[in-house]
């Protein structure tokens, strides 16, 4: 096939059509033309159904991920950028040196090839910022009404440093909570672009790669550290929750420790959302021995990422996991999970 | 911070507040209190105000949180209305996980192909019956006067659309007929299981319709009403103002909450109210039964925009399960720790009855917030 006599993708007017998905000419163009351009890599130029790469010795930790935000375009984010960050951060919570990552596409019939390669190179961005690049990946055509515009599944793999072995059920009663800075920022930038809601926010989603946050963590209290969390769906709520039944323990934490933006309080005020159960993309919990607690807050604050790191609560002997809350107002309650769903589709 | 708000939910000054009421508290005397409102209980619980009252200072969740009391019955129906083909029905989120009979639900039926969607204003449902005029939309409307007004001007829109596409079904609720249902019934009367020494007032609901609507409680019953405002400092002061009516032996309405409840309230509100709705004859309320006039219909000139007359809807007769002590925390009888399924079968991931529902239920709020005093309770006991 001969480079001049291929029509270039309409990225302005052209539209995702079953061709595209047919394993024919179409969709090779699409590839090359979006994905292989915003990627950009040798992996992914080699053309095939795989990819192949060196192993280094050591534990190996593996993920996978699905990405359904609506909308995909967001105040500080998208859903390629957002497919990235989240599931570097799923490999970094182990305390893992994120090395590669794989993405499906699974594209509505009609879906702008505009927004497609927006998105593509949103993601790419965000790969090469993270030097973790897009090694595979797989592009999927389904007819009209079949998927809402866009989905994106995608997979990635780390390394984990010698002597490291994180774990949810391995917080101990006297441990330390720690938080990397502000929560509900995430959720709320994405609210404010719903259909139905449309409200006016300066927020911008949290969405970032933490595993340089992770590796400096790492650094300063190693095996101290029991477990980190990135605070995603469910929020700080669910995560600590979660935490509490794993582990066999309870939590007390200080309402006045969080940090919540004024504007995200605002937007949960007029919703009737707690910030607590509202996600976050950005952020990481983690669970520490109470000896290195202060050497792993250190760490976190001298990274832009964990410039608002506090120290906001402790593990404690509960039977029954209680994560318990002392209020701003002086009172006492529970932070329990959110029960059904009042956010669909936040990642 | 949040102007206007966080100055409501300032900690020092509770304290000073819990150490005033601490004070004036006759330590002989016992003090209960019932809040109608679910979002007093909400409030209460989710900046664990109890914690800061003196230990016979006790409050009582009242009936007011609308899904709580909104029967079996008429979420029978609206998920009956929901299985028909041509019909979308619009509901608040928080009525989709109520239970209806045989375990069945809004989110049940939506599972099943049924055309709901949840809104978040009266108006997305006008909107959605513009956009679909082959759609019959109907909007699930509940609450009580706070409520009432959006669904009049929602009316009021389709009318001025000329949208034929377009009805309510009408669950809208009147308090004042509930509070004195509670003070007239047996548990308060004649039997004392449930003692009231005063009532904190609405607070939205009297933006409405005025704190002078609760003037005859005060003056038949005997019984102080301090209207209050949503956030914890007014629940706190307000209960301070209950106190020292008790302790004066004083029964008046006051109004703590100034800066929104008037003692006449909303005329622009209530005229849109008069002007599409009337009285029914009775309604059921979930724990209260059949309750005369404390509910709303549709005037007859409006039966058009009247679901249950448009889809000729029969109320059926339905039982809530047996075990279940809804009817009774919703009256004051009970506590949520009371109801043998609390806490075991139902939860509010596994609601089985409304209480558990809502976030402003008295189950749900104890269950989400409060759970930890009982394991303190008892953790003093064993010591």
């Amino acid at each position: 096939m001969s480079k001049s006599y291929r029509r270039k993708l309409d990225l302005k007017n052209g539209r995702v059509d079953l061709s595209h998905g047919a394993g024919g000419r179409a969709m090779a163009q699409l590839i090359e033309d979006i994905f292989h351009n915003a990627f950009d890599n040798d992996w992914l130029r080699a053309g095939n159904d795989q990819s192949a790469f060196d192993v280094p010795a050591g534990r190996m930790v593996m993920t996978t991920d699905g990405y359904v935000v609506s909308p995909l375009f967001f105040p500080g984010g998208d859903i390629g950028s957002l497919a990235v960050h989240g599931t570097i951060n799923d490999i970094a919570m182990a305390g893992a040196k994120p090395l590669y990552l794989s993405a499906s596409f699974i594209i509505e019939e009609g879906f702008p090839l505009g927004d497609l390669d927006r998105i593509a190179r949103s993601m790419g961005e965000a790969s090469r910022a993270a030097a973790v690049p897009v090694i595979t990946g797989d592009t999927k055509v389904v007819e009209r009404g079949k998927a809402d515009g866009l989905f994106i599944s995608t997979a990635g793999v780390g390394i984990v440093p010698a002597g490291l072995n994180f774990s949810s059920n391995a917080a101990r009663p006297g441990d330390v909570v720690l938080i990397s800075g502000s929560i509900g920022d995430h959720g709320v930038a994405v609210m404010s672009k719903r259909e139905n809601l449309d409200f006016e926010t300066e927020i911008l989603s949290d969405s970032a790669a933490l595993h340089g946050l992770v590796a400096d963590m790492v650094a300063a209290g190693g095996a101290g550290i029991r477990v980190l969390r990135d605070p995603t769906r469910g929020g700080l709520a669910a995560t600590l929750n979660e935490l509490a039944n794993q582990s066999d323990i309870g939590f007390q934490i200080d309402e006045d420790a969080l940090i919540v933006k004024p504007q995200v309080a605002a937007a949960c005020e007029f919703l009737g959302l707690d910030p607590l159960n509202v996600a976050n993309e950005g952020k990481l919990v983690a669970i520490v021995a109470p000896e290195v607690a202060e050497a792993v807050l250190a760490a976190m604050r001298a990274d832009p990422l964990g410039a608002e790191s506090a120290r906001i609560g402790f593990a404690v002997v509960d039977p029954q996991h209680f994560v318990e809350m002392r209020t701003s107002f002086g009172g006492g309650r529970i932070v329990d999970w959110l029960s059904g769903e009042q956010l669909p589709r936040i990642c | 911070m949040m102007k206007y708000v966080d100055e409501y939910r300032d900690g020092k000054i509770a304290k000073t507040l819990a150490a005033v009421i601490a004070a004036e508290v006759r330590p002989d005397s016992e003090y209960h209190f019932m809040e109608f409102c679910g979002g007093h209980t909400h409030a209460i619980s989710r900046y664990g105000l109890e914690d800061l009252l003196p230990p016979n200072v006790r409050m009582i969740h009242g009936p007011g949180c609308p899904v709580c009391v909104l029967p079996i019955s008429r979420i029978d129906l609206a998920i009956e209305l929901s299985r028909r083909p041509e019909v979308t029905l619009c509901t608040y989120g928080d009525l989709m996980r109520v239970p209806g009979s045989q375990g069945s639900s809004l989110m049940k039926a939506k599972a099943e192909g049924a055309d709901i969607r949840m809104v978040y204003s009266t108006l997305d449902a006008v909107r959605i019956a513009e956009a679909e005029p082959n759609r019959e939309v109907v909007f699930f409307a509940i609450g009580f006067e706070t409520t009432t007004p959006p669904t009049a001007l929602a009316l009021r829109f389709a009318r001025e659309k000329g949208l034929t596409n377009f009805a309510i079904f009408c669950n809208h609720v009147l308090t004042p007929a509930a509070v004195q249902n509670i003070l007239d019934s047996p548990d308060v009367k004649e039997l004392g299981n449930v003692r009231i020494d005063g009532f904190v007032g609405p607070a939205h609901v009297s933006t409405v319709i005025g704190a002078g609507a609760f003037r005859v409680f005060a003056r038949e019953f005997k019984k102080p009403v301090v209207v209050a405002g949503f956030e914890p400092l007014d629940v706190m002061q307000s209960i301070l103002m209950l106190i020292r009516q008790v302790n004066d032996g004083r029964h008046e309405v006051e109004n703590q909450y100034i800066r929104a409840v008037t003692e006449d309230g909303n005329a622009k509100a209530q005229a849109a109210i008069a002007e599409f709705f009337e009285l029914r004859d009775s309604f059921e309320w979930r724990g209260l039964g059949e309750v005369p006039n404390s509910a709303l219909r549709l005037r007859p000139q409006f039966a058009n925009f009247d679901a249950e007359k448009r889809f000729d809807l029969v109320t059926k007769p339905a039982k809530d399960n047996p075990a279940c002590e809804c009817g009774a925390i919703l009256r004051g009888v009970k506590r949520p720790r009371d109801c043998k399924l609390f806490g075991t079968v139902c939860t509010p991931d596994n609601p089985m009855g409304s209480c558990m529902v809502s976030s402003e239920g008295a189950c749900a709020a104890h269950w989400t917030y409060g759970r930890f005093r009982e394991k303190a309770a008892r953790q003093e006991a064993a010591e």
